[in-house]
Formats: C-alpha cells, sequence, structure tokens
C-alpha cells in the first residue's frame, strides 16, 4: 500500500502542504503558519515515506503512530493527511470554523489522527503509552512523535523523557522542531533550552541533529534511528515560517496568517518559487 | 436537642464499629480482574499506599511505576488506553486530580480515552499529613468534566462493586477512595450505578450521604428515629451522573435535605444536589461538608469530630433545617 506513494516527488508534495497551509491559515483567519511550515518537510516525509499505514483503514491496529504533541501545526498535519487520502481535501477548507471537523487543535475523531494534543507537553507521554502497548502486546509497530522546540518547557517533556528511557522504548522516534522561536519571541530570549540534543543524550536516549528540511537528511536519520537501541530522538533544526520570506524567523507569525490578500499572494509566490 | 457523645466519632462509636479497608478492597478487585490481558495498571510512586502493588506482584508485566509523575502517568494511561487497553491509574486524589488536572481533563477526558482514575487518601481522613495531602476540591474538579463519571464508594464492600462495575464498562471514571478503613454499611451487593441507594426509609428530612459519611448518616438517622424524627438516608455513591429522580422524590416525599460529604461544601455532592434541588423541586437544604478552609495535621477521626463530619454535625443541621417554616 505503500508503493504508490513511493515515488512521488517529495519537493512536490512538500510545497503543496506549504500552500495548503497558507490558504487555510488564510481562510480561517487564525491559526499556526509558523510551526507548520517548520515541520512540513518532515510530516511530508514521514506520512510519503516511512509510516506503516493505510488511509483506507485508518484504525488498522497494527499501523505505526504518530503522535504531533505540538498540537497547533494541524494546517502540516491535516494537509498531508488529506493528501495521504485520510479524507477529502474540501475539508480543509473548514479548518477552525464552526461544525467543522477539523478543530483547531488536534483531535482523534479525525481519520488518520491518533492523539488529541494542544495543550503542551502531553503528546509525549502519549506516545510512552502507545510505544509500552506495543511491547505488551508483542507488536512491530512504531511509535513516531514530534515536539517542539518551545513545549519543552513543560517540565512534563522531561518526565516523560525520563520514561522512555527507563522502559528503553526502542520502538519511539521523536523529532523536535527545533525552529527556535515560540509565541512571545525566541526560544533562547524566553527560557534557555540549550543544547538539545545533549540534554535528550543525558536523559539516556540516542540522540542526533539534523537538517529538519532536508529529506535526505530526514531519510539518514531514519535509517540511523532503525540501528539504535532505546528511545531515539532527532533535533531537526528548521526555519520557523520557512518558505515565506515575512514569516520566516518572524515570531509575530507564530499564531497569525498572512493578513491580507496581498501577502497571501506574496506567500503562495514565495512556495512556489522555492528551489 | 442535646447533643449527646455518643454522636462523635471519638472516644468510643468509631471503635465500636467494624470496619475494613477500601486500598485493599481495591487492591483484591484488581487482582481478580487481572486475568484479562487488557487490564493496565499505573502508579506513581505510591503502589504500596493504593495498594497498586497488589497487582503488580500477580501481574508485573502489566505493571508500571512512573515515579513521581502524575501527568506524565495520565499521559501515558491515555496512549495505552489508545490501544485498547483497560486502564487503571492511582495516586493520592490531591496528585491524581488536582496535580495533573489538565493531562485528565485533555488527555483522558476530551479525547475520550478508556481510563479509570482510582485515587485514594481523599479527604480529611488522610489524618496527620496535613493539608498539603487532605484533597478536599476533587469532587468538584472530576464532576466538572465532560465525560468523568464519578463515583465515592461508602465502604469495601460497595468498592469491590465500583471497581468491578469500572473495570466491565468504558472510562473515563473517577473513583474517590480514603486512606482510613471506612465502617462497614453493607452485608450484600447494593450498588446500582447512577442510582442512589436507599439505606433507610424516612417522610420528615433526607439525609443525602457519600463515602465515609454514610455511616455517620446512619447513625443519625437511628439517633433521630429515637427523638420521634423520620428521616430517609440515601446512599449517593454515583455523584456523577448524579441521581436526580431520586433527589426529586426525596425533596417532594421529606420537604427538607441535609447532605453530608467529607469534601468542601463548594462543588461536590451538597452543590450538585442543590443545583438539582432548586431547578426540580425547591425545599430546604443544608451542606454539611469542610467550609472553605484547609485541613490540618491529626488523627483521622479527630479531625472528622473537629471538622463537624460525624453524626452530631449531621444531626445539628437536621435541626437546623427542621426550624426553616416552609
Amino acid at each position: 500500500m505503500q508503493d504508490s506513494v513511493q515515488s512521488e516527488d517529495l519537493e512536490g508534495i512538500a510545497k503543496e502542504v506549504r500552500k495548503s497551509i497558507i490558504r487555510m491559515t488564510y481562510e480561517a483567519k487564525s491559526g499556526h503558519p509558523g510551526g507548520s511550515l517548520s515541520a512540513t518537510e518532515i510530516l511530508t516525509y514521514l506520512y510519503f515515506r516511512e509510516l506503516r499505514i493505510d488511509p483506507s483503514n485508518p484504525n488498522w491496529p497494527d499501523r505505526d503512530r504518530f503522535v504531533l504533541s505540538k498540537g497547533h501545526a494541524t494546517p502540516a498535519l491535516y494537509s498531508v493527511l488529506a493528501m495521504r487520502g485520510f479524507f477529502d481535501k474540501s475539508l480543509l477548507q473548514g479548518f477552525r470554523k464552526i461544525n467543522s471537523l477539523l478543530q483547531g487543535h488536534a483531535v482523534n475523531h479525525v481519520p488518520g489522527v491518533d492523539i488529541t494534543a494542544g495543550s503542551l507537553g502531553q503528546g509525549l507521554s502519549n506516545a510512552v503509552g502507545l510505544a509500552l502497548a506495543a511491547r505488551i502486546d508483542n507488536k512491530k509497530y512504531r511509535v513516531f512523535a514530534m515536539i517542539g522546540d518551545g513545549e519543552s518547557d513543560e517540565g512534563s517533556i522531561w518526565e516523560a523523557a525520563l520514561s522512555a528511557a527507563h522502559f528503553k522504548l526502542s520502538n519511539l522516534i521523536v523529532f523536535l522542531d527545533r525552529n527556535m522561536i515560540q509565541l512571545d519571541g525566541f526560544t533562547e530570549e524566553i527560557l534557555t533550552l540549550g543544547d538539545l540534543e545533549a540534554k535528550f543524550r543525558s536523559f539516556g536516549w540516542s540522540a542526533i541533529t539534523i537538517d529538519g528540511h532536508s529529506f535526505n537528511e530526514i531519510r539518514n536519520a531514519l535509517e540511523w534511528a532503525k540501528v539504535q537501541q532505546g528511545p531515539k530522538m532527532i533535533v531537526a533544526r528548521t526555519v520557523k515560517g520557512k518558505g515565506v520570506k515575512f514569516m520566516e524567523n518572524n515570531p509575530e507569525y507564530h499564531g497569525k496568517p498572512a493578513p491580507n490578500e496581498e501577502k497571501l499572494n506574496e506567500a503562495l509566490r514565495d512556495i512556489e518559487g522555492m528551489q | 436537642m442535646m447533643m449527646a457523645a455518643e454522636l462523635r466519632w471519638l472516644p468510643d462509636l468509631i471503635n465500636g464499629l467494624e470496619k475494613k479497608s477500601v486500598r485493599e478492597a481495591y487492591g483484591n478487585t484488581l487482582v481478580s480482574i487481572g486475568s484479562d490481558r487488557n487490564v493496565v495498571v499505573l502508579d506513581a510512586d505510591l503502589s504500596t499506599s493504593t495498594h497498586t502493588s497488589m497487582f503488580q506482584k500477580k501481574y508485573p508485566d502489566r505493571f508500571f511505576n512512573v515515579g513521581i509523575s502524575e501527568n506524565n502517568m495520565m499521559g501515558m494511561a491515555a496512549g495505552l488506553s489508545w490501544t485498547g487497553k483497560k486502564v487503571f491509574v492511582s495516586s493520592f486524589a490531591i496528585f491524581a486530580t488536582g496535580r495533573a488536572y489538565d493531562f485528565v481533563r485533555q488527555s483522558v477526558c476530551y479525547a475520550d480515552s478508556d481510563v479509570r482514575i482510582v485515587a485514594t487518601h481523599a479527604g480529611l481522613t488522610v489524618g496527620e499529613d496535613g493539608a498539603t495531602h487532605q484533597m478536599l476540591e476533587d469532587i468538584g474538579l472530576m464532576s466538572g468534566l465532560p465525560r468523568m463519571r464519578v463515583l465515592v464508594p461508602s465502604d469495601a464492600a460497595e468498592t469491590e462493586q465500583i471497581v468491578r462495575y469500572v473495570y466491565e464498562n468504558r472510562g473515563p471514571f473517577y473513583v474517590r477512595l480514603s486512606r482510613e478503613k471506612v465502617p462497614v454499611v453493607h452485608g450484600n451487593e447494593s450498588f446500582k450505578f447512577g442510582r442512589a441507594e436507599t439505606i433507610s426509609d424516612g417522610d420528615d428530612v433526607t439525609i443525602v450521604a457519600t463515602g465515609i459519611l454514610v455511616m455517620a448518616a446512619k447513625i443519625a438517622a437511628s439517633y433521630l428515629k429515637k427523638k420521634g424524627i423520620s428521616a430517609r438516608v440515601l446512599n449517593m455513591s454515583t455523584i456523577k451522573p448524579l441521581d436526580a429522580e431520586g433527589i426529586v422524590k426525596a425533596a417532594r416525599e421529606t420537604g427538607r435535605i441535609i447532605t453530608a460529604e467529607e469534601h468542601s461544601i463548594y462543588n461536590g455532592l451538597g452543590s450538585r444536589v442543590s443545583e438539582v434541588v432548586a431547578e426540580r423541586y425547591p425545599v430546604p437544604v443544608r451542606r454539611l461538608g469542610v467550609n472553605d478552609t484547609f485541613g490540618e495535621s491529626g488523627k483521622s477521626w479527630e479531625l472528622m469530630d473537629k471538622y463537624g463530619l460525624n453524626p452530631a454535625g449531621i444531626v445539628n443541621g437536621v435541626e437546623e433545617l427542621l426550624k426553616v417554616k416552609v
């Protein structure tokens, strides 16, 4: 079931995901484009190359799980899921609107969404629970998760980090979207996070740092993860707002869409022109 | 009415009553349902206190001690449940509901997770540990959450039935237990989910009690009977969903209601009963509980007497109620 998507052009998909993020948040007049654009390559790669999933059977018990702990990056997640065929793309227009399936933050009633997240710092604990369940049941599925760097201010991230190492969860692979920005500004100015790779390693994880916008590096990191013992942390250096010049590295666009039609079109042109 | 010394727990009343541990009842029941491979139990470094350690001994591969990290525990419980596990989570009430509230709200309730929180050490009867450990707001916190059902057993026998009930049904549930051994109210199967149990019938007033206060209500009622006052006693072991019909019936048939709980007078049984009475059949109500204060260190039954959570407190309240002109 994966074969049909293995040949699709990842760069092309990522561009479509980015445009969708910009349109969804513009249409909703709210939402989080910055942290969705920084996560785009990782989500695209996972859903189009790595995850063992079946869009026609989203609750397949043996599927790989994906936990979007930074639950505000739904524009990226929903776009990828729609493109992967979990639900109709027309649903994306309802994002954040009343009576819509697609809530502002991730909810597990959406086909393909394994978790409910939004209040930061919970998803990694959820992922630890999912990974333990696989062990109890002797199942081979893997649990992938993505956490944010701002999210790592939460103490519960570090509780979950201790647990994952304690329970030696080799089936847990986590991406940390290191875009250096949170709602109020730059992460290191608000609360110094420092060397997150070293921090996770000291917690007993295998950890590496990559360029989170390079499909090659994402692929290599996932190959690396296959041969490591225990939980794996892939710190992905990313650019918040990646692909849209006026959003890139700009804390203002953590939770603000393109403000008008002119900016909307500028954003879409920027994305189209990405190399 | 003269307040008799026999209506206070100490020095004699409590010692004359048969008491059993609700925590042991919980541990035993966990062991008996543990043959179901889907049952998973989590605890946060309190397993020998909550008695989940009994399950751990029998089924070590399905027990996880997460250390002192209640937030993480609730998140893990949710994750486990999303694969079809029937998850039990235990800690002290203060940590399970207070510390972990947002995880319970988001990961357990909003995510509609099949999780049962069975918390021990609720209320004043924690005793010597004092106010930091005496949870008096948990019924309010948990009742306010959509999807959550809230249960407070009155004794060990009812604890077994309730733990079995929450095992057989899909979560989320909150079950509130005491540290202290609880007087035996029941000799047989009594629990019906969502239904008040009539412990004794009466016409002049209704005492709606929950948890440890059910025995206090029973003793108060037999004292009042000797004084010519006929009190109905309802054991409200399901606080949410509340048995509104049973309360309306009591209001209509007895005209006066007093509630009794080892919890704040705010947002607990008294508040929930008052809401039903105010909306559906207004009659005078009194709430017996902790009056918007924290607890303190002391022996369990000393504290219960000091804070008026004893048969005397109920009899006092009934006297006041009977003076109200309607």
